[in-house]
C-alpha cells in the first residue's frame, strides 16, 4: 500500500497528465482494486438476493446463482413487505425536502441579499444546527409532539378527519424533517446566494419592486441549479433517516421503510436473500437518485 | 437610547442607503485575501451590534404607539430598514429551527434536571443535577463513552487518510475517472439501515462474505465470529462506515487538491523538493480546511452510528462492547423500562461533544470570513 502511494504521489511531482507507464498501469491497478472492494458487499448482496431456497448458504456469496436456483422469489417476498412503508417514505420525504428546500432558499436570500447586521449571528447559530445530532432532541420531540395533540385536530377536518388522523405520525414527520432540513439547505443555498450579483437586484430595487418580487422574479428562477443539488440531497436524507420515524411513528401502518426494512431483517433472521432483496428495493429510489443525478450529489455533499 | 437609535432609522430611510453603518457589500465579502482582516474585524463589530439592532425594532414598534404624529415617517423608516425588509425571509423558518433544534436542546435540558420517569408531567420544581452524579458513577456511562471515542477518533482519522489516498490517486487525467468516483461515493448514498443490512451478511460467522473469501484463500483458522466476538464487535463498525464514508473524504480532498494552482507544485519543483517533502510541506498544509471540515462531519456522523448499530445488533442492546452513548441513550429513553431524565441526561453528554467538535470549526470558519 506504502509503495502503490510513494509511486503515486511521485508522479504528481514530475508531470499532472504523464504518459502511459508503468505508473500509470499501478495507478489503475490500485483504483480498480479499490473499486472492487467497494463494489463486494453491493455485488455479492446482489446475487445472495437472488438465490432461493437455502442456496444462499450453500454456495459462494460473491458467485452468481447456478440457473437451477435462480428466482426472483426472495425479491417478490421482500417487497410486498416493504411496498406499503416505500410509500409512507414518499408521502413524507417529498412534502418535506421541497418545504424544506424552499425555506431554505428564503432565508438564504433574507440572509445574503438583504444586508443587515448581525445576519452572522443566525448563520452561525444554523450552521450549529446542521451538526446537532438529533439524540439531543428526541426526548422533547416525542414530549413535544404528544402535547400537541396533533391527532385531535386531525379528527376535526371534515369528510377525511378520520383517515387523517391515522396518518397523525406522517404528519409530524414532515414538520419535523422539514424543521431539520432547514439549517442545511440555508447554508446550501446561502453558499451560493454569495456569488450571485447584486446589480439586477439593485437595478430592481431601484424600479421600486418590494423585496418579495425580486426573490420570486429574480433570485428563484437563478436558483434552479441549487434547488437540483438541495433536493437530491434533503431527499435521501429523509428518505434515510430511521431515528426520527423510529422515535415518533408508533402503528405499524404508518412504518417507514428504514423502519419496515429493519423489521424485515429482525423477523427473517436467516433469510439472508430475502433481506438483501429487502435493502436493495428500500434503497432503489436514493439509488436511481444518485445514479441519474450523481453530479448533483457529489455538490451537495462537498459545499 | 430609544431616540438615538429612532433617529438613525429614519437616517437611513432618508438617505436611502445604510449611512450609518459600514457597506458591507457582498462584492466586498467576495474581495480577494487582501481585503480578508477588515473584513474580519468588521463582521466581529456586527456581531455586538445585533442586539442593538433587535432592541431598535422592538423600541421602535413602541414609540410608534406613544407617539402618534411621527407613525408615517416611522413606518416609512421601518419599511426601508434592512432588518425589517429581511424579517419575512428568514424568521419563519428560523422560528422553526429555534423550536425544534435551540428550544428542544433547552428542554431536553431541563428534562435531565428532573428525575422524571416517563409517565406524566416531569416535576420541574425539584431540579438538581443528581442525573449527572449518577451518570458519572454509572460503569455502563463511562464504557459508552470510551466506546464513543474510539468509534469516532478510528474512524475519522482512517476515513480521512483512505479518502486523501484515494484524492491524490484521482487528481490527475484519468480514464473512466467519473466511472471511479461515482463507484467511491456510491456507498453514501445509503442509509445506515440498509448498510447494516449488508454488511451483516458480509460478517456473518458461517456464510458471510468475509469469512467465506478467507476460507477461500486457505485462512479459515482465524475466521473471526465478527458481529459475536467482543474483540471485533466495534471494529466491525467502524470498518462499515469507513466503507461508506472514505468516498465522500475523497470528494472533500479531490475539490480541494484541484483549487491548488499549479505554479505550486512547479515552483517547490525548482526548489528541488523531494515529493514526500513536496506533499508534506507544501499540499498538506494547504488542505488544513478540507480537513477540518471534513472532520466535523466525519465526527458527528460517528456520533449518529446509531442507526447502524441499532439494526447490526438487533436492538439497543448491542453488548458492553459495542455500546455507544447513542445507543445507550436511545435504551434509557425509550426501551422497555424508560427513564427519560437519565437518557436526557446521556443525550445532553452527546450534544456537548458534537458542541466540542463544531464550536472551533465554526470559529475557525467566522474568523476566516467564510461563514
Amino acid at each position: 500500500m506504502s509503495n502503490a502511494q510513494s509511486g503515486s504521489t511521485q508522479e504528481t511531482t514530475e508531470s499532472r497528465f504523464e504518459q502511459l507507464g508503468y505508473r500509470r498501469v499501478g495507478l489503475y491497478a490500485v483504483l480498480a482494486a479499490v473499486a472492487v472492494l467497494f463494489l463486494v458487499p453491493l455485488v455479492s448482496g446482489l446475487m445472495t438476493s437472488i438465490k432461493g431456497g437455502n442456496a444462499f448458504a450453500t454456495t459462494l456469496p460473491f458467485v452468481p446463482p447456478s440457473p437451477a436456483v435462480a428466482t426472483l422469489e426472495p425479491w417478490s417476498t421482500a417487497f410486498s413487505r416493504l411496498g406499503r412503508s416505500m410509500v409512507n417514505s414518499a408521502l413524507v420525504a417529498i412534502p418535506a425536502t421541497i418545504l424544506s428546500a424552499l425555506f431554505g432558499s428564503m432565508m438564504a436570500f433574507g440572509l445574503t441579499k438583504i444586508d443587515w447586521r448581525g445576519q452572522l449571528v443566525v448563520v452561525t447559530l444554523l450552521l450549529a444546527a446542521v451538526f446537532i445530532p438529533y439524540q439531543a432532541v428526541l426526548v422533547p420531540l416525542r414530549q413535544g409532539w404528544s402535547m400537541v395533540g396533533l391527532e385531535a385536530t386531525l379528527v376535526l377536518i371534515p369528510v377525511v378527519g378520520d383517515a387523517l388522523a391515522e396518518r397523525t405520525g406522517l404528519f409530524e414527520l414532515i414538520v419535523t424533517h422539514t424543521a431539520y432540513g432547514i439549517p442545511i439547505c440555508t447554508i446550501l443555498f446561502r453558499s451560493y446566494y454569495q456569488k450571485l450579483n447584486d446589480e439586477i437586484l439593485e437595478a430592481a430595487r431601484l424600479d421600486g419592486a418590494p423585496e418579495r418580487r425580486v426573490y420570486r422574479r429574480i433570485v428563484l428562477p437563478l436558483s434552479v441549479p441549487m434547488f437540483a443539488v438541495t433536493l437530491i440531497y434533503q431527499f435521501t436524507q429523509i428518505w434515510n433517516d430511521f431515528l426520527i420515524a423510529l422515535v415518533l411513528l408508533n402503528s405499524p401502518e404508518n412504518f417507514v421503510v428504514t423502519m419496515e426494512l429493519n423489521a424485515l431483517a429482525g423477523s427473517m433472521q436467516s433469510m439472508y436473500n430475502v433481506q438483501m432483496a429487502g435493502a436493495f428495493i428500500a434503497a432503489l429510489p436514493t439509488l436511481l437518485v444518485y445514479i441519474a443525478f450523481g453530479e448533483q450529489f457529489a455538490k451537495g455533499a462537498t459545499v | 437610547m430609544i431616540e438615538r437609535l429612532v433617529q438613525r432609522l429614519r437616517q437611513s430611510a432618508d438617505s436611502g442607503t445604510d449611512s450609518s453603518r459600514a457597506p458591507r457589500s457582498s462584492s466586498g465579502r467576495r474581495a480577494d485575501g487582501g481585503e480578508r482582516s477588515e473584513d474580519g474585524s468588521r463582521s466581529s463589530s456586527e456581531l455586538r451590534s445585533d442586539g442593538g439592532v433587535n432592541a431598535s425594532e422592538s423600541s421602535v414598534n413602541r414609540s410608534d404607539e406613544s407617539d402618534p404624529g411621527q407613525s408615517g415617517s416611522l413606518l416609512e423608516a421601518l419599511r426601508r430598514n434592512k432588518f425589517v425588509r429581511s424579517l419575512p425571509f428568514w424568521l419563519p423558518g428560523f422560528a422553526l429551527v429555534a423550536a425544534f433544534v435551540y428550544g428542544a436542546i433547552g428542554w431536553n435540558f431541563l428534562i435531565s434536571l428532573t428525575d422524571w420517569e416517563g409517565l406524566g408531567e416531569p416535576d420541574y420544581t425539584t431540579i438538581s443535577l443528581d442525573t449527572y452524579l449518577q451518570l458519572l458513577q454509572d460503569p455502563a456511562f463511562r464504557n459508552a463513552t470510551w466506546n464513543t471515542f474510539v468509534l469516532m477518533v478510528s474512524f475519522t482519522v482512517i476515513a480521512l487518510g483512505v479518502g486523501l489516498f484515494l484524492a491524490i490517486l484521482m487528481d490527475r487525467e484519468i480514464r473512466f475517472g467519473n466511472g471511479f468516483r461515482t463507484i467511491y461515493l456510491l456507498p453514501m448514498s445509503l442509509s445506515f439501515v440498509v448498510t447494516a443490512i449488508f454488511w451483516k451478511w458480509m460478517y456473518n460467522a458461517s456464510d458471510g462474505v468475509i469469512n467465506v473469501a478467507l476460507q477461500t484463500v486457505g485462512l479459515g483458522a482465524i475466521a473471526p465470529d465478527w458481529l459475536g466476538d467482543p474483540r471485533f464487535k466495534l471494529w466491525a463498525v467502524v470498518i462499515a462506515l469507513i466503507w461508506q464514508f472514505s468516498g465522500y473524504c475523497m470528494i472533500v480532498y479531490l475539490s480541494a487538491l484541484r483549487a491548488i494552482p499549479d505554479d505550486h507544485y512547479e515552483a517547490a519543483r525548482v526548489d528541488g523538493a523531494t515529493t514526500l517533502r513536496l506533499y508534506r510541506r507544501v499540499i498538506i498544509p494547504q488542505l488544513r480546511a478540507a480537513t477540518m471540515g471534513a472532520t466535523v462531519v466525519l465526527m458527528v456522523f460517528a456520533l449518529k452510528a446509531f442507526d447502524f448499530i441499532y439494526v447490526i445488533y438487533g436492538g439497543s442492546q448491542p453488548g458492553p462492547s459495542a455500546d455507544i452513548l447513542g445507543i445507550m441513550m436511545y435504551r434509557e429513553a425509550f426501551s422497555g423500562n424508560p427513564e427519560w431524565a437519565y437518557g436526557s441526561a446521556v443525550a445532553m453528554v452527546l450534544f456537548v461533544l458534537a458542541l466540542a467538535v463544531i464550536a472551533p470549526y465554526a470559529f475557525a470558519q467566522y474568523r476566516r470570513g467564510d461563514l
